[in-house]
């Protein structure tokens, strides 16, 4: 079994090899305003600068539609929440549905909350395109300065996550094995479940307390400055990561701010 | 280089009652290679974590003293690494070599040092991948050779091994064995703890056998206390080398068919195998890693459905699709693991749940569950937490569970796996009975002597294509 994170884009593409940190950061800045304006716009602009910089990230297009569909079940459920509970049907009648009116000013709430899913998702779906964990992990300790502890420790931790599944095939057989079957009773199914997934946490707990054991075995507690096997570093290009997609975001801020639709969230 | 001196050495865990270890004097001088042996309880991973300095003060009681090179364990930390028996919760990073590199870098060691001692470490261990081979790609028996590459990039005066070859097969522990042997320099003073004895003496000259009640019952090379003590350490469960193992021929020729499959496969899990077993046989089903042999146990034992082809168990169906209170009174699973399969917090509860579950009277279900305590010698723990028992006392238990509901076909997965001679024998004259009483016994394995002990049948499944 592989994680599902694994990286899938060209690691030789210019803005994937930046730095993970520095992606991340940027990921972040670029999603500011998505979450500043209620307009349609700004997502708008913000899911065409990212698709146009998917190359860049050496991502193609179908890996990432095969990466994002779950999405589109969200934006289809957004859709269709909109048109039957949206308070605000304002603007020119289109079309009547039993008792719903489909105006248009439903119609751009609904796009602009489809594009915001999207838009919010993209930067942070291409930031795990494209990085390693293990590079991620080094990068947050040697240029954001994250505790080793903490990074490492999760990486670590990160590892044991496909051993879960079959963990949970096995607790689930075993539990037939002994004559425990809910049947079509509804209560009996949850309660079953229940009680596998506790049995799945109280293993996972062990594990992971071996683990952690073996790491400190190894001299992971010693106290001591780590050194690094592995160098990441925090160039020129990857400032200019950052300094660009900031650049961005506050372009779309201004955009929305004269064109008169910003609409903040608070 | 690395000097061990135990004075009166005794460890109780915070709550327990009895001292895991107690009252040990030794001198193990540097360079020594040690097999340290006892019977199960006899506090030998207790002993070794204290060595390691990993017992922490705050986690339970000790007396008398332990010094590594004249330090507390807790201060020469960097003198001694240890390798456990779990690969998979002792690998830290994604790729091998920065698995390796990972405890250097805790003990900050210079970057530019690093990759040179990695790529040494690993040469040493005879491990055959590149460095960014991942982790998860390898098999146990690899993945505990990296384990051991790690420990020795830091270079320990004292090495030591809990039971690294518990986990593995028996191709995986050869390779680790062989990994250990040729790793060996005399400057590497070696503590291993061991159940297969045979396969370990290359690797040391000296034992140790730890007595459980406290102290050290024996101590020397390996031919003088075994001249010694051979018998009794045998019937205290300790793997001696040369002893013979009881056999167990069927009485008479196997009747009805129970179980029949049929052309059946498991997508990427097991390609289309035939085979039946009927009722007063024994028949093991052996094969190499990734054949699907335990695939095969979870479809003889109607825990799943088969992608393809038929299955077909006494009285009649398709076992999978059969509800789970009427598969437990027909066919009884014993899986590797045996915590897999607990669900209650008592020993006598574990038994009672499945005759609960058909309905049985209370008077009854009290009935079966003290024959069977007491059948598998487990009278004594029917109030403890199954999760607290020993690997042997576990295995019992999961065995007993399945026996509760009386089916006639019973199915295990590697049953004797990781047991003491002790268990394993007890065992292997359960399983004999039973078939003897006419149940069948289906049993994947990797255990040859227990093919010889008991199986009338075997069924070898080739190597995954």
């Amino acid at each position: 079994m592989t994680l599902a994170l694994e990286p899938v884009a060209d690691p030789a593409a210019p803005l994937a090899r930046r730095n993970p940190v520095a992606k991340l950061g940027a990921a972040l800045l670029f999603s500011l305003p998505l979450v500043a304006t209620l307009d349609p716009l700004t997502p708008a602009l913000a899911l065409t600068v990212e698709l146009a910089l998917l190359p860049l990230f050496g991502v193609r297009y179908r890996v990432l539609a095969r990466r994002v569909w779950p999405l589109a079940l969200a934006a289809a459920g957004i859709l269709v929440t909109m048109v039957l509970f949206a308070a605000d049907r304002t603007g020119p009648l289109l079309v009547t549905l039993g008792p719903f009116a489909i105006t248009t000013g439903v119609l751009v709430n609904a796009l602009g909350l489809m594009l915001r899913v999207f838009a919010v998702a993209l930067p942070g779906v291409i930031v795990f395109a494209t990085t390693d964990p293990t590079d991620l992990a080094d990068a947050l300790v040697q240029n954001a300065k994250a505790p080793a502890r903490f990074a490492l420790g999760a990486l670590a931790a990160f590892r044991l996550i496909p051993l879960l599944g079959e963990e949970w095939q096995m607790l689930t057989l075993a539990r037939r094995a002994r004559g425990i079957d809910a049947g079509r009773n509804p209560l009996a199914r949850l309660a079953l479940f229940g009680s596998t997934a506790f049995a799945l946490l109280v293993g996972a707990l062990r594990r992971g307390g071996r683990l952690a054991l073996a790491m400190d075995a190894r001299g992971f507690d010693s106290g001591l400055p780590r050194t690094h096997a592995r160098r990441q570093t925090f160039g020129r290009a990857d400032t200019a990561l950052l300094v660009g997609a900031g650049l961005l975001a506050t372009a779309f801020l201004a955009t929305s701010v004269l064109t008169g639709l910003f609409h903040p969230i608070i | 280089m690395a000097e061990v001196t135990l004075r009166g050495f005794g460890w109780r865990h915070a709550g327990r009652r009895a001292w895991a270890v107690r009252g040990v004097d030794l001198r193990i001088a540097h360079g020594e290679r040690v097999l340290l042996l006892g019977p199960s309880g006899a506090g030998k991973s207790t002993l070794l974590a204290a060595l390691a300095g990993l017992l922490p003060e705050d986690s339970g009681e000790s007396e008398g003293s332990v010094e590594i090179d004249g330090l507390e364990p807790s201060k020469a930390r960097e003198r001694v690494g240890i390798v456990f028996q779990d690969p998979q919760t002792q690998l830290v990073m994604a790729r091998s070599g920065d698995d390796v590199a990972f405890g250097l870098e805790n003990r900050s060691v210079p970057a530019e040092e690093i990759w040179p001692r990695v790529i040494e470490a690993l040469e040493r261990v005879g491990f055959p991948y590149p460095l960014d081979r991942p982790t998860a790609a390898l098999s146990g028996g690899e993945q505990q050779r990296l384990a051991l590459a790690g420990i020795l990039a830091l270079r320990p005066g004292l090495l030591l091994l809990d039971e690294p070859t518990a986990n593995l097969d028996p191709a995986g522990g050869a390779l680790i064995r062989t990994a250990i042997a040729r790793s060996h320099d005399a400057d590497t003073t070696l503590v291993l703890v061991e159940h297969r004895v045979a396969e370990a003496l290359p690797l040391v000259d000296r034992v140790i056998v730890l007595e459980p009640g406290g102290g050290v019952r024996a101590d020397g090379t390996p031919s003088a206390v075994f001249a010694d003590l051979g018998d009794r350490l045998a019937e205290q469960g300790v793997w001696v080398p040369g002893r013979p193992l009881p056999t167990h021929r069927a009485v008479s020729p196997p009747a009805d068919s129970l179980v029949r499959a049929e052309a059946v496969t498991v997508r990427q899990r097991l390609p289309a195998v035939s085979v039946s077993a009927r009722a007063g046989e024994a028949l093991a089903v052996t094969g190499p890693n990734g054949a699907g042999k335990s695939t095969l146990a979870l479809l003889l034992g109607g825990l799943l459905a088969p992608t393809s082809g038929r299955i077909d168990a006494a009285p009649g169906g398709a076992p999978h699709r059969w509800r789970a209170a009427a598969l437990t009174q027909r066919i009884g699973s014993v899986f590797q693991a045996p915590e897999h399969q607990f669900v209650t917090s008592r020993v006598a509860d574990e038994l009672a749940l499945g005759p609960r579950r058909l309905g049985r009277s209370a008077a009854s279900v009290s009935a079966t569950v003290d024959e069977l305590l007491e059948r598998l010698r487990l009278t004594r723990l029917a109030g403890a937490n199954p999760y607290t028992l020993s690997g042997g006392e576990a295995r019992r238990l999961s065995v007993a569970t399945a026996l509760a509901t009386a089916p006639r076909l019973l199915v295990l997965d590697e049953p004797t796996f990781g047991q003491d001679r002790r268990t394993w024998i007890e065992l292997v004259e359960l399983l004999a009975r039973l078939r003897d009483d006419g149940h069948g016994i289906i049993a994947v394995t990797h255990d040859d002597d227990f093919v010889t002990a008991l199986a009338d049948t075997t069924f070898a499944l080739g190597p995954a294509s």
